[in-house]
């Protein structure tokens, strides 16, 4: 019916959008749970936001988009780690330090694309993403930094659940909390990459932790908070795109940003599964439960 | 008997330049239940982490079933202090005592056929069936330690180690958590380790005691331990010892002299204000 009309899978730039973004979503909602759980949030956030210096870097060198949010992302990573993630005054602390010496490179680059480049598009792409405009060429390293994010959580999924659940017991068990916490922030970053190649470095954010978020409060499951986060992620996503496309008609001509759509999707989905929560009482303390030996 | 579980042998672990324990010795063997008395800045937790192989000692040794306590961290399940879960953790109590059996391992947990049995079997030892499928989270102080508890016991440890786990609980959570460690420790036949500012608590189930003050310790018994003699040496000051019925009290003299007159004159009063 209107897909057909509008001709919505034929076209290109959806392909390449829904591909990507599927690839966004998937990948965010994996690490999101994690990067929750750990009350890494805030880190998460500042990644995205400090990847904008390599977007930003990318235009003015002319190199693929996806690298430099990437490779930024990274230098960004084991920033934090160097300064010290243990505490988590610390944490914050050297978390804040190294976004906000990022969003200074963040502004110099920007600048420069503007004043030397003539891509005048480059600090909305960059900033806030255009789905519609991703090169078909960028499918294949999304793919490939997906997997990655696939291949680092597979491997380390029980030593990361431990740790976020409790760094005392993960330690006890012989496993470095240094190098889960660094492998972790690097399969942040990659997550990051994508999430800001779709929809934006700033905007990246409500991807990475917004479908998890959600999905932590319905779930009793690691496994099941992943399910949701992936399946809240895959619709917002989905949804977007196809309201995006769609809006060029309700709007006579003027398109939205798929990147709008995708954030008022996610908070509604967090704010649903509020409610959703605390109707069913899923996080509400049961009554409790009487010592065995005392009934006797 | 058996050989011991856990063998220290004039153990001393310097931080940082201090000396934190000086010459500490003691066995434990299957069966028993050894508590780790101290107050804060005794060296309790120190020596916990010496015996989990995560700080390394100047000089003496600590063998568990007869290797240093890094080489067998299999053997050794830990019950960490302060254990306070989010309430959003997408976690029952059956999922955390399962990454007790294989939160250290690589890849996807797929393959559960005979891990539910060891679980369940945790789940059971510390009477936890009841909230095996609730958030952890969502638990009460007192059934998040029995939670962790199962966790450390899923890969049947040979000693149990626990840290302060009294500490924020109430009276009866903690006297049914001192009567759950009595009935593991014999049921079990495992060596249990457990610290605490308060030996009072522990009395019942007690086996063994190490006592310990300002990075030196008293083993042995209760009765050989909480002798004036032997703490007035550990302490490097005259102290008393209080009985009353089954309750102990540790004073430093000046004050023990007017508490003797209380208890000559049958005062229901050393009740450790602790």
């Amino acid at each position: 019916m209107l897909l057909e009309n509008s001709g919505f899978f034929s076209s290109e730039p959806v392909q390449t959008a829904l591909i990507v973004g599927t690839c966004a979503a998937l990948v965010s909602a994996v690490i999101g749970v994690f990067t929750i759980l750990r009350g890494n949030a805030f880190a998460g956030h500042a990644l995205a936001d400090v990847s904008s210096a390599g977007g930003a870097a990318s235009f003015l060198l002319g190199i693929n988009p996806l690298l430099g949010f990437l490779g930024m992302a990274w230098i960004a990573a084991f920033g934090m780690e160097f300064l010290g993630v243990r505490k988590v005054r610390e944490r914050d602390l050297a978390t804040g330090i190294v976004l906000g010496a990022g969003l200074g490179l963040s502004a110099l680059f920007l600048y420069l694309d503007v004043t030397t480049t003539s891509t005048t598009g480059a600090a909305v792409s960059v900033m806030f993403g255009s789905m519609f405009a991703i090169p078909q060429s960028l499918i294949g390293p999304a793919l490939v930094a997906s997997a990655g994010v696939f291949l680092l959580v597979g491997l380390l999924y029980r030593p990361m659940m431990l740790t976020a659940v409790d760094p005392d017991l993960a330690a006890a068990r012989g496993i470095s909390l240094r190098w889960i916490g660094l492998l972790q922030l690097l399969a942040l970053g990659l997550a990051v990459a994508v999430c800001a190649l779709a929809i934006g470095a700033v905007l990246a954010t409500a991807l990475l932790i917004g479908p998890a978020g959600a999905a932590i409060r319905l779930s009793r499951r690691p496994a099941q908070a992943i399910f949701w986060a992936m399946a809240i992620g895959l619709t917002a996503v989905w949804g977007s795109i196809w309201m995006a496309y769609e809006s060029y008609y309700w709007f006579s001509g003027n398109a939205w940003p798929v990147s709008f759509f995708v954030v008022t999707l996610v908070f509604l989905f967090y704010l649903t599964a509020v409610l959703v929560a605390k109707v069913m009482g899923l996080s509400a303390r049961q009554k409790p439960v009487i010592w065995p030996h005392c009934e006797a | 008997m058996s050989d011991p579980v856990l063998s220290v042998a004039h153990l001393s672990v310097d931080l940082g330049g201090r000396s934190i324990l000086r010459n500490v010795s003691f066995d434990l063997y299957p069966g028993q239940l050894c508590a780790l008395i101290g107050e804060n800045g005794a060296g309790k937790t120190t020596l916990l982490r010496s015996l989990l192989g995560l700080t390394a000692h100047r000089s003496g040794q600590a063998l568990i079933d007869g290797a240093p306590a890094d080489q067998r961290r299999a053997l050794v399940g830990y019950v960490p202090q302060k254990i306070a879960f989010d309430p959003d953790v997408p976690l029952r109590t059956r999922d955390l005592v399962q990454l007790g059996l294989d939160g250290h391992r690589l890849g996807l947990p797929l393959f559960l056929g005979r891990k539910k049995a060891l679980v369940d079997q945790a789940l059971h030892a510390v009477w936890a069936e009841a909230f095996a499928d609730q958030r952890v989270g969502e638990l009460s102080g007192g059934q998040q330690q029995r939670a962790v508890i199962a966790h450390a016991l899923v890969r049947q440890p040979r000693l149990l180690i626990l840290d302060e786990p009294l500490a924020n609980l109430d009276f009866g959570s903690a006297n049914a958590l001192v009567t759950l460690l009595g009935t593991l420790t014999r049921t079990q036949q495992i060596a249990v380790l457990v610290t605490a500012h308060d030996m009072n608590p522990l009395l019942p189930v007690m086996d063994r005691l190490v006592y310990l003050v300002g990075g030196q310790a008293a083993t042995g018994s209760v009765e050989e331990v909480v002798q004036p003699d032997v703490l007035s040496k550990l302490y490097g000051y005259p102290v008393t010892v209080l009985r009353h019925g089954r309750r102990i009290l540790v004073l430093p003299d000046a004050v023990a002299e007017d508490a003797e007159t209380c208890t000559a004159s049958h005062v229901p009063h050393p009740e450790k204000a602790d």
